[in-house]
């Protein structure tokens, strides 16, 4: 059984940005652990002479040339922004004064 | 916004050695993005550079830019680093309004290039050789402005404006190892590293270069330990280090600091410190936390970069004339001394005298416009030289005005001054000041004619043969005349007065 606990659930969930109730997190190690196991199955299934890929498929170097395409305007960029100033983002401050 | 306490350089000095570490972004000048086919252009309206690969819309696919990766190959090979045979992307994961798709592609565990050295000369002509790291690819984030709150700083802000115009243009990330052994030359060393990294990415063609634009930006590491310790100090990592000056400044600055921090017995952050330009100091940032656990994984969307030995060779093949080289060369194209050519090096001013030589100068006009004027210019407004703003052609403008005895120097200098000021071109502010050297004869032989009244003994030497004496009289005539004559012209109408031969 793989060692996901509590901490570890809370840290991931902190990261992500995802709000979980101490139920939720309690739930969740165990439920990560079991899957994080399941995962670990299919390194078994692969013997020493497998080299380990991040890509199933054998492409590499697909390559776009360097030629201008399309662009938005500025009303397309912002057309799904919940809020907008002068042609920008608007987005709360992240840091607070020290 | 508390003070940290410093101890001068020199006690720093003293009790510890430092080590230094940069990361250094280059931004390449590509045509279009790393991962999409928006315009990688500096300076637009904002949110229009841009498609939905660079906003991170859902379902949308990036595709790498050729030239990106053969403009990084060069890089590598320039600093010479070993290509990866094969290498790949990987996603940087982060919350920030900078980064629309929540991550940053990057490169982790496989950088394009790695295990190279540079060797950096320094002002007395002593090499230091520095060694790469790493060398790995990404894309630039977009730029955030912080309003509300204390004067543009993110501490205190109301909230921020995205402009995502930066957002895909590509980066390489070059990472040093840790330089040990610089002791008192740190600062000058910081400096000297990221100028010849400007240079090499400048000379290669890769990149604009241009620091105030942010083409090329560093991070400073700075830490201390005392003389004779092997294990490093605790480090920090100043940001927004963007002109060769404030690399310098922030180096000794943060070696000055971090020197008070372990005399009170007190250990060191590790944090990300800014650098302010305003006060040259440094502020602390945040601490390392949670949020640098950044769960890099293989970036799924883009497949391996493989280059072939082929591929590296060819590209080796176009690599131009390494700085170090061209250096030696344009010394004897330009026919400076030894000392002369440092100087120009250490002004930093070299690639603005080629520029202003190829814009119609010689090369000893260019140099004396460069180290006569403007470095000292450049000094008083504090910013490097070629920030100031000259462009070649002005020079050469200044100085065919000047050769054509339409003004002197000493005007020329001041119409330099209007074109800084903004006030036009050079023929513009000439005409607009009313600045013309006296040419007409007439007020000129007015002059002459008064000085040598007022002054009838010279005039008697003169006639004698004292040639030398003529200067008191070209002073006075250049007095009543404010200046604007020319003072050869005055010369020999005043040999011409008294009958004598010049």
């Amino acid at each position: 059984m793989a060692a996901i606990n509590r901490d570890d659930v809370a840290h991931l969930a902190r990261l992500a940005h995802i709000e979980m109730s101490a139920e939720e997190l309690d739930r969740m190690a165990g439920e990560l652990a079991v899957i994080v196991d399941s995962v670990k199955s299919v390194s078994e299934a692969a013997g020493d002479d497998v080299p380990a890929t991040s890509h199933p498929i054998p492409l590499t170097n697909v390559f776009r040339e360097d030629v201008v395409g399309h662009t938005f305007t500025a009303e397309q960029s912002l057309s799904g922004a919940p809020d907008a100033y002068e042609g920008r983002f608007k987005v709360p401050a992240i840091l607070d004064e020290d | 916004m508390s003070t940290d306490a410093t101890l001068s350089f020199e006690e720093a000095m003293e009790k510890y050695d430092p080590v230094l570490g940069f990361e250094v972004h280059v931004e390449l000048n590509t045509k279009t993005k790393m991962f999409s086919s928006a315009p990688n252009v500096f300076g637009d309206e904002p949110n229009t550079n841009v498609n939905e690969v660079d906003l991170g819309m859902p379902g949308v696919l990036p595709v790498v830019n050729r030239t990106a990766i053969e403009s990084s190959i060069k890089i590598g090979l320039a600093l010479n680093c070993k290509i990866a045979e094969t290498c790949r992307f990987a996603r940087k994961n982060y919350f920030y309004p900078d980064t629309p798709k929540n991550f940053q592609t990057s490169q982790y565990d496989e950088p394009i290039a790695y295990d190279g050295y540079l060797d950096i000369e320094l002002s007395d002509g002593t090499v230091f050789r520095v060694e790469i790291e790493r060398a790995h690819m990404e894309e630039d984030a977009g730029k955030l402005t912080h309003m509300g709150g204390s004067a543009g700083r993110i501490q205190g802000a109301d909230y921020s404006l995205v402009d995502y115009n930066r957002s895909g243009v590509p980066l390489v990330e070059i990472v040093t190892k840790p330089i040990q052994g610089a002791g008192s030359r740190a600062p000058e060393l910081a400096k000297a590293y990221v100028a010849a990294v400007r240079e090499i990415v400048k000379n290669l063609g890769v990149s604009d270069a241009k620091m105030e634009r942010g083409n090329v930006r560093c991070d400073a590491n700075v830490s201390l330990r005392p003389h004779g310790r092997e294990r490093f100090g605790i480090r920090s990592e100043t940001k927004n280090v963007n002109s060769l000056r404030a690399v310098e400044h922030a180096v000794r600055y943060e070696i000055q600091r971090h020197a008070a921090v372990l005399d009170s017995g007190e250990p060191v952050i590790q944090e990300t410190r800014h650098w302010h330009e305003d006060t040259r100091s440094t502020t602390s940032g945040r601490a390392k936390s949670d949020a640098d656990d950044y769960r890099y994984f293989p970036e799924p969307d883009l497949v391996p970069i493989v280059a072939s030995r082929e591929w590296v060779e060819e590209l080796r093949a176009t690599l131009p004339e390494p700085p170090a080289e061209r250096r030696k060369r344009l010394q004897a194209d330009w026919g400076y001394s030894d000392l002369e050519f440092r100087d120009v090096v250490n002004a930093g001013v070299m690639d603005e005298i080629e520029e202003t030589i190829a814009a119609g100068a010689t090369a000893t006009v260019a140099r004396k416009w460069w180290m006569g004027e403007i470095v000292g210019r450049a000094k008083n407004a504090d910013v490097d030289p070629g920030q100031l703003g000259v462009k070649p052609e002005t020079i050469v403008e200044l100085n065919k005005m000047v050769e054509a005895g339409k003004i002197n120097n000493k005007m020329a200098a001041e119409v330099l001054d209007g074109v800084l000021a903004g006030e036009g071109t050079p023929a513009e502010i000439v005409e607009k000041r009313g600045l013309a050297v006296v040419s007409d004869d007439g007020p000129l032989l007015e002059a002459i004619d008064a000085a040598l009244a007022a002054q009838p003994g010279v005039a008697d030497k003169i006639r004698g043969g004292k040639l030398q004496a003529i200067g008191a009289i070209v002073g006075a005539v250049m007095k009543a005349t404010r200046g604007q004559a020319d003072a050869g012209r005055v010369k020999e109408l005043i040999l011409e007065r008294l009958g004598v031969e010049g």
